[in-house]
C-alpha cells in the first residue's frame, strides 16, 4: 500500500504588504494537511501571516543551461533604467 | 459570549472559583503532558511538529490558569506548586485528558473530543465575569480552533482512509466515548458557575459540542457510539488509574528534591 | 563508481577533456563564491558528498530528539517543560529543513529514512549516550548544541544554496538552544549541593563525547580536503574543536564546575587551551554501533516508523478518494529550493 506523501513547496508572506517567499518544502498527503504542516513547521516564530503550498511537481523551472539565452539579452538594455537619462540638476521633480 | 455574561450575579466563593479554574487548568496540563510523550515518536516528522505545537499551547494555557488559581487562593502557591505538589485526587482534569496514547488513533480521538469541548468552553468563557479568565479564554480560543482543525482533519482521514485506519479509529472512539459524559454533564459547580456568570450556561456546551462532533463523525464515516452514563468524573477528583502514573513521572524531580529552584 | 573515476584520469581523451573543462568551470564558480543551485550541473561526487553529509545531519537532528525527548515528561517546572518541548520540536523542524535540502539533490526522504533505519546511514554519535539526569538536558544544550553551532555556522556559507539556506534558518533558531542549556546548568550549579553534583556529573559524562563531535583528527579525516575545496566545509575538525574548547572552558569555570581533563591548561604562547588525548577507541566503538544507546535509538526510530505506517497509508488513501484529479500531485517528484 502506498505511504508516500506528496512533496510540497512552501511560500510564506512574512508581513502584510510583502510578497510570498519560498522557504522550503514538506511532505503532506493532501492540500489541507500541507497548509497545516507549513504552519507548524515554518511559522513557529511568527514568521508569517499567509501561506501558499504548491506541489513541487507543479512548478516549472527555467533551465540553467539556457540562462545565457534567457537573461543575458537584458544586459545591454540600459535605457530601461532611469539613470540612463541625463537631466540637468536645475530641473526638479523628475 | 453573551450566555455567560447575561447570567445573574449570585455569590461565588473563592474556593469555588479556584475549583473551577483547576478543572480547566488541569485538563490542559494533563492533555499537554500526554502529547509531550509523543515528540520524536509520531508517524511522520510533520506530525511530531504539529503535536508539539499543540502540546505547547496546552501547557501555556495551564500555566496561565494555574497562576490565576494561585493568585486567587493567595497562599503563595504558584503554577509549579499547583502542578507538581498535588496528588491525583486533587487534580480536577477531565478524565478524557489523561487517557494514554495507545496508538495514533487513540491520540487523535482523545484530542478531537477534547478539542471540541475546549473550543466551545473557551469560546463561551470569553464573556466570563471572571475577567482574568475571560482574557485567558480570548487567547486559548484561537489555539483551540487550530487544535480542532488539526484533530478533526485527522479523524476524517483515519475514518475514511483504509480499512485498518477505520477499524482503529472506531475502536478508539468506542473506548473513549464514555469519558464524554463528564464533558457534557454539568454538575453542581458547573451549574453554579453559570448562574454566577463565570461559566457557560448548562446545556450550551453539550448542544454545540454535539453539533460539531456529529458533523465530523459523519464526514469521517464513523458511527457515533450510544450515550454511556459514566459518573466517575475526574473533575471531581475521581480519575482513572492512568493519572497516578502520569503524575508520578511528571512530579518526580520536585518531589525528590523539595524546596529548590529549577 | 563515477565518484571514484573523478579522481583518476578519464578514459576517453575527448570525453575526458570536455569533462575536465566542466569540472574546471564548476570549481571556478565555487572559487568565485557563487552558490550552486539544484538544477545546475554538478559533479556526481559533489552531489553524493552533499547527500551523505546533509542526510547524516538530518538523521542526527531526528535521532537527537530522543535523548532530550526522554525528559519532556519529567521536566521539573512548567517553564522548563515548555522550553524543552520547543527545543525538541525545533530539532524535528531542523531535520525537516535538512531532508528538504537533501531532496533537492534528487533523493526522496523515504529512501534516506530507510537508510537510517537499516543502519546503513550514520548520525552523530553523541546521541548514542544516555540522558540519566535532568542536568544532562542542560549539558546537552550547553555542550552538544554549542559544538553543533561551531560546526554549523560555517555551513551557512556552504557552496550548495539549499543547504546554506537551511543552515541559516537552523542557526537562527539554534541560538536559543545553547543559552537555555547554559541557563539550566547555571541554575543547578548555583542550587543545592545535590543539584551542583548533578551538574558536575553531567559535565563529566558529556565533555569528551562533545569533543568527539568534531570528528577524527585532521590527519585521519577522509573527506576534509575535497570538502574544503568544494566549500562544503570551511574549517577542519581540529580547528573547530580547538575553537570550541577555547570558548567553553571559561564558561565551565564561571559555572564553578571542573572540566574532566587533568591535562587541560592555558597555553600563553599559542593563546589556546591545550587538552588531553581523546579516547578514539571509544569514538570508533560508538560509531560502529557499540555505544550505550545505539540499539535503543534505532529501535525507537524504527518503532515510530512502523507504528506510523498505517497512518501514512490512511492519509494517502483518503487523499486519493477525495482530491480532484487536477490537484493530485505526484508523490516523490523533484524538489525545488
Amino acid at each position: 500500500m502506498n505511504e508516500d506523501w506528496v512533496l510540497y513547496e512552501v511560500f510564506i508572506r512574512s508581513r502584510s504588504g510583502l510578497e510570498h517567499k519560498h522557504v522550503g518544502s514538506l511532505h503532506a498527503a493532501d492540500a489541507r494537511m500541507a497548509i497545516e504542516h507549513a504552519r507548524d513547521a515554518y511559522t513557529r516564530r511568527q514568521e508569517g501571516v499567509s501561506i501558499w503550498v504548491v506541489p513541487s511537481s507543479a512548478i516549472v523551472a527555467s533551465d540553467p543551461g539556457e540562462a545565457e539565452a534567457l537573461f543575458e539579452p537584458a544586459r545591454d538594455k540600459v535605457y530601461r533604467h532611469p539613470t540612463f537619462y541625463a537631466i540637468p540638476d536645475e530641473v526638479k521633480n523628475i | 459570549m453573551s450566555t455567560a455574561a447575561e447570567a445573574g450575579s449570585a455569590e461565588v466563593s473563592r474556593a469555588e472559583r479556584i475549583e473551577y479554574l483547576l478543572r480547566l487548568a488541569d485538563t490542559s496540563l494533563v492533555a499537554g503532558q500526554r502529547l509531550g510523550e509523543l515528540l520524536g515518536h509520531g508517524p511522520t516528522l510533520e506530525e511530531d511538529l504539529a503535536l508539539g505545537n499543540i502540546s505547547l499551547d496546552l501547557i501555556g494555557q495551564a500555566r496561565l490558569l494555574l497562576a490565576l488559581a494561585g493568585r486567587i487562593e493567595d497562599k503563595g502557591r504558584d503554577e509549579d506548586a499547583l502542578a507538581f505538589r498535588r496528588d491525583a485526587p486533587q487534580f480536577r482534569n477531565m478524565s478524557l485528558a489523561e487517557q494514554p496514547n495507545e496508538d495514533f488513533a487513540a491520540t487523535i480521538v482523545r484530542q478531537c473530543l477534547l478539542d471540541a469541548w475546549q473550543l466551545e468552553t473557551y469560546e463561551s468563557l470569553t464573556g466570563s465575569r471572571e475577567e482574568a479568565l475571560a482574557d485567558i479564554a480570548h487567547k486559548a480560543v484561537k489555539e483551540c480552533r487550530y487544535h480542532w482543525r488539526f484533530s478533526a482533519g485527522w479523524l476524517v482521514r483515519l475514518g475514511d482512509g483504509t480499512e485498518e485506519s477505520h477499524a482503529r479509529v472506531s475502536a478508539a472512539l468506542g473506548a473513549l466515548w464514555r469519558f464524554t459524559d463528564e464533558l457534557l454533564t454539568p454538575d453542581a459547580l458547573d451549574a453554579h458557575m453559570a448562574v454566577c456568570g463565570i461559566g457557560p450556561a448548562p446545556g450550551l456546551i453539550r448542544e454545540r459540542w454535539d453539533a460539531r462532533v456529529s458533523a465530523v463523525l459523519a464526514e469521517a464515516k464513523l458511527q457515533k457510539p450510544p450515550h454511556q452514563h459514566y459518573p466517575w468524573h475526574g473533575k471531581r477528583g475521581v480519575h482513572s488509574e492512568h493519572l497516578g502514573h502520569l503524575l508520578t513521572e511528571m512530579q518526580f524531580l520536585p518531589r525528590t528534591y523539595p524546596g529548590v529552584t529549577w | 563508481m563515477y565518484t571514484q573515476a573523478l579522481d583518476s584520469p578519464a578514459a576517453g581523451a575527448d570525453e575526458g577533456s570536455e569533462e575536465r573543462e566542466r569540472l574546471e568551470r564548476f570549481q571556478a564558480r565555487i572559487d568565485r563564491d557563487e552558490k550552486i543551485e539544484p538544477k545546475d550541473w554538478m559533479p556526481e561526487a559533489y552531489r553524493q558528498t552533499l547527500i551523505r553529509q546533509i542526510a547524516q545531519h538530518a538523521h542526527s537532528e531526528i535521532v537527537g530528539m530522543l535523548p532530550e525527548g526522554n525528559w519532556i515528561t519529567r521536566a521539573p517546572s512548567l517553564r522548563r517543560k515548555a522550553v524543552l518541548i520547543a527545543k525538541v520540536q525545533d530539532e524535528g523542524g531542523h531535520g525537516m529543513y535538512l531532508y528538504s535540502a537533501a531532496e533537492t539533490l534528487g533523493v526522496a526522504r523515504g529512501d534516506l529514512i530507510e537508510q537510517l533505519l537499516s543502519g546503513r546511514a550514520k548520525y552523530s554519535s553523541i546521541f548514542n549516550y544516555p540522558t540519566l539526569t535532568w542536568a544532562d538536558i542542560g549539558a546537552i544544550g550547553w555542550l552538544v548544541d554549542g559544538a553543533a553551532i561551531m560546526n554549523q555556522v560555517p555551513l551557512c556559507r556552504c557552496s550548495y544554496g539549499p543547504y546554506a539556506r537551511a543552515m541559516v534558518r537552523i542557526c537562527k533558531e539554534e541560538s536559543f538552544h545553547q543559552r537555555q542549556g547554559y541557563e539550566l546548568m547555571l541554575t543547578l550549579a548555583r542550587g543545592s549541593e545535590a543539584q551542583h553534583a548533578m551538574a558536575q556529573d553531567a559535565l563529566n559524562r558529556w565533555w569528551w563525547p562533545s569533543l568527539m563531535m568534531f570528528g577524527p583528527n585532521d590527519a585521519h579525516s577522509v573527506h576534509t580536503a575535497q570538502s574544503m575545496r568544494w566549500k562544503i566545509k570551511r574549517f577542519t575538525n581540529d580547528e573547530l574543536r580547538q575553537k570550541f574548547i577555547d570558548v567553553t572552558v571559561p564558561q565551565a569555570e564561571y559555572l564553578g564546575l571542573t572540566v574532566p581533563d587533568p591535562d587541560l591548561r592555558w597555553d600563553q604562547t599559542s593563546e589556546h587551551y591545550r587538552f588531553g588525548e581523546i579516547d578514539w577507541s571509544e569514538f570508533q566503538a560508538v560509531l560502529k554501533g557499540e555505544g550505550p544507546c545505539n540499539r535503543e535509538r534505532l529501535e525507537a526510530r524504527r518503532a515510530a516508523h512502523e507504528n506510523g505506517r498505517w497512518v501514512r497509508e490512511a492519509a494517502v488513501a483518503y487523499a486519493a478518494k477525495h482530491q480532484a484529479p487536477a490537484h493530485r500531485a505526484q508523490a516523490g517528484a523533484g524538489a525545488l529550493s
